[in-house]
């Protein structure tokens, strides 16, 4: 595969980070008990999601899931707004009226975060349907995880996909666990990628801790969609290194699987492959410290920000009531 | 004018739209001319003027299809995405319910999702328990949805312009025996505003409050009655929800009587929900409680003669009518 090149690498690896303090800045202040709400840990998936987007362009669409937070921030949200809906506030994307699991921004592309498992590839089909009829040249990516590809609008999805050539890629983060299920409790088949032949569509499985494997892996796809070649399927192994959720009890993950997920960590790996490519420990420590610095502010001005008007209850249930 | 078919005002009001903005598109099972133009022939002679990316034929995959639907109306286009039949529903439940009708509310406003899922049914051609169903109410019970029904090959027209003028999902119900109904053209570009009752029959006794296939029972009934001197008034929704609760209410409080009619069975109904509401605001203008007539609690049944005891009949109508008169 290609080497990526000296720029896109600095691009991942701040999305890659970013990820990571925005992940590491929502467990403190949820253990500090600053904020109690819903929170579905990315911590050991942040390369995979910021790879992906650091693969697509400003306009393409992404649809995720609850578990969203690493599309979300590294596709671009204003971390303001991004702070502000978690936060449940008016200054939220969505007037804090999605919240944690439905984060919508159009403005970066973040078109749906769905909160049920499975859903949002039939939806990201549409996105592409709609770049296909008008010709705009917009990929989409829809991100899912292991869990999702045994629910049936996987399979409907990727079927439609590849029957219209739909620009469409399907990342599938295989983080071993289907909410508290793990892997190999749910799915007797050793990898979710295979699926694709039997659509006819291309599908490749890649570690999704080495930046050389997974960028040009949903970079080939999205290129192959954007071309007008149709869909791919993209398993990225990963760790899913916490509970299903921020507080959920992990204790059935077996002692050796936490050790595994330790040696195949995503960021050590990551910041060897920038070391050995010429960036120096204190450019790096500092993208970190400016990334801090710019969640520390969002996080105060989320804290600060108003609450919705309880009237908007009433409010965006049909045009009639916007 | 012209005399039309339901199914060819329904073609009609598609063709012009599709005409008019490209980005509306139709998808759904067997809707091109592949396969004849859609199995009620709604969508027949489309796909030869727009092409098959317009016309889109699908798999048999509801939740793919709806789900389709809902993200290409996110990135701005007007998807008419076809449900063979209304029961089929049961399939893509949550694309509808999880996603269409609650992304607007759940995005601050961001993302409408302009959608006509059009769907038929009806009981009476012997198409048993899976094939027949009026879930109306289901849909009625979720905030961010329109759910529509014509009665007349008129409103089938004006409806379903204004449906894919609507910037939100509509539930679009097209009841089978309904299709061949012919009467006159409205003409290019007739809407019917979604939310709007009509008065199809003005009377003086009782109000039927109905839709779709019974509101030609609630006519026939009427008719026959008004030879004994009974005066009723048929309110026909057109749109079930949100419906029109000004026409409904002045209605009932021109005539002290009230009669909800409905295909779909009666308990938990759309019918109780008219009943409640008309009592607590008409409760000093009604003579006596609302009646309900609904389909009878259980699957649709096979055999003709048990379908017709299962479906609500016009006697069922005439002698509810004469029990709220004291005429029984």
């Amino acid at each position: 595969m290609a080497e990526i090149d000296r720029d896109k690498l600095l691009d991942i690896y701040t999305r890659t980070m970013k990820v990571n303090r925005t992940d590491e800045k929502f467990r403190a202040l949820l253990m500090e008990g600053k904020v109690a709400v819903m929170y579905y840990c990315v911590r050991g998936q942040e390369l995979v999601s910021a790879a992906a987007m650091a693969a697509l362009e400003k306009d393409d669409y992404v649809v995720c899931t609850y578990r969203g937070q690493g599309e979300q921030t590294a596709k671009g949200i204003p971390m303001e707004k991004w702070w502000g809906e978690c936060l449940g506030k008016a200054t939220g994307t969505c007037k804090g009226k999605g919240g944690t699991m439905h984060i919508t921004d159009p403005e970066t592309g973040i078109m749906v975060t769905t909160g049920v498992v499975g859903s949002g590839l039939p939806i990201a089909n549409g996105l592409a349907m709609a770049s296909q009829n008008n010709g705009d040249g917009r990929v989409t990516l829809v991100s899912f995880g292991d869990g999702a590809a045994n629910i049936g609008g996987f399979h409907e999805a990727m079927n439609m996909a590849q029957l219209y050539k739909l620009p469409v890629v399907f990342l599938c983060q295989n983080n071993r666990y289907g909410e508290h299920t793990a892997y190999a409790d749910h799915t007797d088949s050793p990898n979710i990628a295979t699926r694709a032949a039997g659509y006819g569509m291309p599908g490749v499985t890649v570690d999704g801790n080495d930046v050389n494997q997974i960028y040009p892996a949903v970079k080939e796809a999205v290129d192959r969609a954007r071309r007008g070649e149709g869909p791919t399927l993209v398993e990225a192994m990963c760790y899913r290194m916490m509970g299903h959720f921020f507080g959920a009890d992990f204790s059935y993950m077996p002692p050796e699987h936490l050790a595994e997920m330790k040696a195949e960590d995503p960021l050590p790996k990551l910041r060897k492959v920038m070391l050995e490519h010429q960036f120096t420990e204190e450019e790096l420590d500092s993208i970190v410290a400016d990334i801090d610095a710019q969640i520390d502010a969002a996080v105060e001005h989320a804290l600060a920000a108003p609450l919705p008007d309880t009237d908007e209850i009433y409010k965006d249930v049909l045009e009639e009531t916007a | 004018m012209a005399q039309i078919t339901m199914t060819q005002a329904l073609n009609l009001a598609i063709d012009e739209a599709m005409a008019e903005d490209d980005g509306v598109f139709c998808l759904g099972e067997d809707v091109s001319a592949k396969q004849g133009g859609g199995v009620f022939k709604v969508t027949q002679g489309l796909t030869e003027k727009y092409g098959e990316h317009r016309i889109r034929a699908t798999p048999i995959s509801e939740t793919a299809i709806i789900g389709a639907a809902v993200g290409a109306a996110l990135a701005g286009q007007r998807p008419i995405a076809e449900i063979m039949l209304m029961n089929f529903v049961g399939v893509c439940m949550d694309q509808i319910v999880n996603h269409a009708a609650k992304l607007r509310f759940m995005s601050g406003g961001q993302t409408p999702c302009p959608i006509v899922i059009r769907t038929t049914t009806g009981v009476g051609v012997g198409f048993g328990g899976q094939h027949s169903d009026m879930l109306e109410a289901w849909f009625a019970h979720v905030a961010g949805i329109h759910v529509v029904t014509p009665s007349n090959p008129a409103d089938a027209r004006g409806l379903m312009r204004a449906s894919i003028d609507a910037n939100d999902p509509v539930i679009f119900i097209e009841n089978i025996l309904c299709y061949g109904l012919k009467a006159e053209d409205p003409g290019p570009g007739y809407r019917v505003p979604l939310g709007k009752a009509a008065v199809a029959r003005e009377g003086t006794d009782i109000s039927i409050i109905t839709y779709g296939r019974t509101v030609l029972d609630a006519l026939a009934v009427a008719e026959d009655l008004a030879k004994e001197g009974i005066s009723v008034e048929v309110v026909d929704l057109r749109t079930i929800a949100p419906y029109d609760e000004a026409t409904v209410l002045a209605s009932v409080r021109k005539t002290g009587r009230a009669l909800t009619l409905h295909e779909a069975v009666r308990p938990f109904g759309t019918g109780a929900e008219l009943a409640a509401n008309i009592q607590e605001k008409c409760w000093h203008d009604l003579k006596g409680p609302v009646r309900r007539i609904g389909g009878t609690f259980s699957a649709v049944p096979f055999a003709s003669h048990l379908e017709q005891a299962w479906i609500p009949t016009k006697p069922q109508i005439v002698e509810q009518i004469k029990a709220a008169m004291g005429k029984l």
